[in-house]
């Protein structure tokens, strides 16, 4: 049994910080996927059902390649952030919880690095 | 701990207690556009890796993509895309202190929904 009141608690440990982190980088992706999100989605819609030389050949192309990468980091991170508010306002018991924010802190920065290997493989010709 | 705490104080929002509104079902619709694009996100990175692992594997991937059921987790996502992509504008409208009245901001709304539909249907054109 404690006698300290909620603030004494708290007191002195002040605050991370970073409490506009989340909040600036969400918007500042959001920007950002203004122009690469359809910038991409077109050529990636063409090439969709397409012979795989076409899709090699447009991903070779460095404005194509660029757009996609940069897509890529950019939805992720912006993807990652999202899921991370959903996570947070609803899933409530503290070990779920816990491993639903180290899986999505995890993953998506998994997929973006994939994507933009993939990228990068087929920009390179390799 | 003893003191400042009050854990019965009335939790917001109850959501139970409002009647469906235009912002209420958009804001909604943001979020469950947003979880599905996730899954959209995946599909474009295995896409891509098959791309780049090998024609097999490219034709393996390309024909699920396509397959009928393909098609549709596509064409849903593509609209979820482009309601996501036009509120999400709304959004960062909002952030800047602009179009918060309810007339104005319902009115924005039905543009983005009417917006949605339409880029759907343009960028499957422009596609083909």
């Amino acid at each position: 049994m404690t006698f300290k009141t909620d603030y004494k608690a708290v007191h002195g440990l002040g605050s991370a910080r970073e409490g506009t982190g989340h909040f600036i980088s969400q918007r500042l992706t959001a920007i950002a996927l203004i122009f690469l999100a359809p910038a991409f989605l077109i050529p990636f819609m063409q090439n969709l059902g397409g012979d795989h030389a076409d899709v090699l050949a447009t991903y070779q192309h460095p404005f194509h390649a660029l757009v996609a990468i940069g897509f890529f980091l950019v939805m992720f991170r912006h993807l990652r952030l999202g899921l991370q508010v959903v996570i947070e306002d609803y899933i409530h018991g503290e070990r779920l919880r816990m491993a639903c924010m180290i899986f999505n802190a995890l993953a998506w920065r998994a997929f973006a690095v994939a994507g933009a290997f993939a990228i990068v493989k087929i920009a390179l010709g390799a | 701990m003893a003191g400042n705490s009050t854990p019965n104080r009335p939790l917001s929002p109850h959501l139970s207690i409002y009647r469906n509104d235009m912002g209420m079902m958009m804001s909604i619709i943001h979020r469950f556009t947003g979880m599905g694009l996730a899954f959209t996100g995946v599909l474009l990175v295995w896409w891509f890796i098959a791309a780049a692992t090998s024609p097999d594997y490219f034709a393996t991937a390309d024909w699920m993509l396509t397959s009928w059921i393909g098609k549709l987790v596509l064409l849903v996502s593509l609209w979820a895309f482009w309601y996501h992509f036009f509120n999400g504008i709304r959004h960062l409208r909002w952030d800047l202190g602009k179009g918060l009245g309810i007339g104005e901001s319902n009115r924005t709304g039905w543009y983005v929904v009417t917006l949605s539909v339409l880029f759907s249907v343009f960028s499957i054109y422009l596609a083909m």
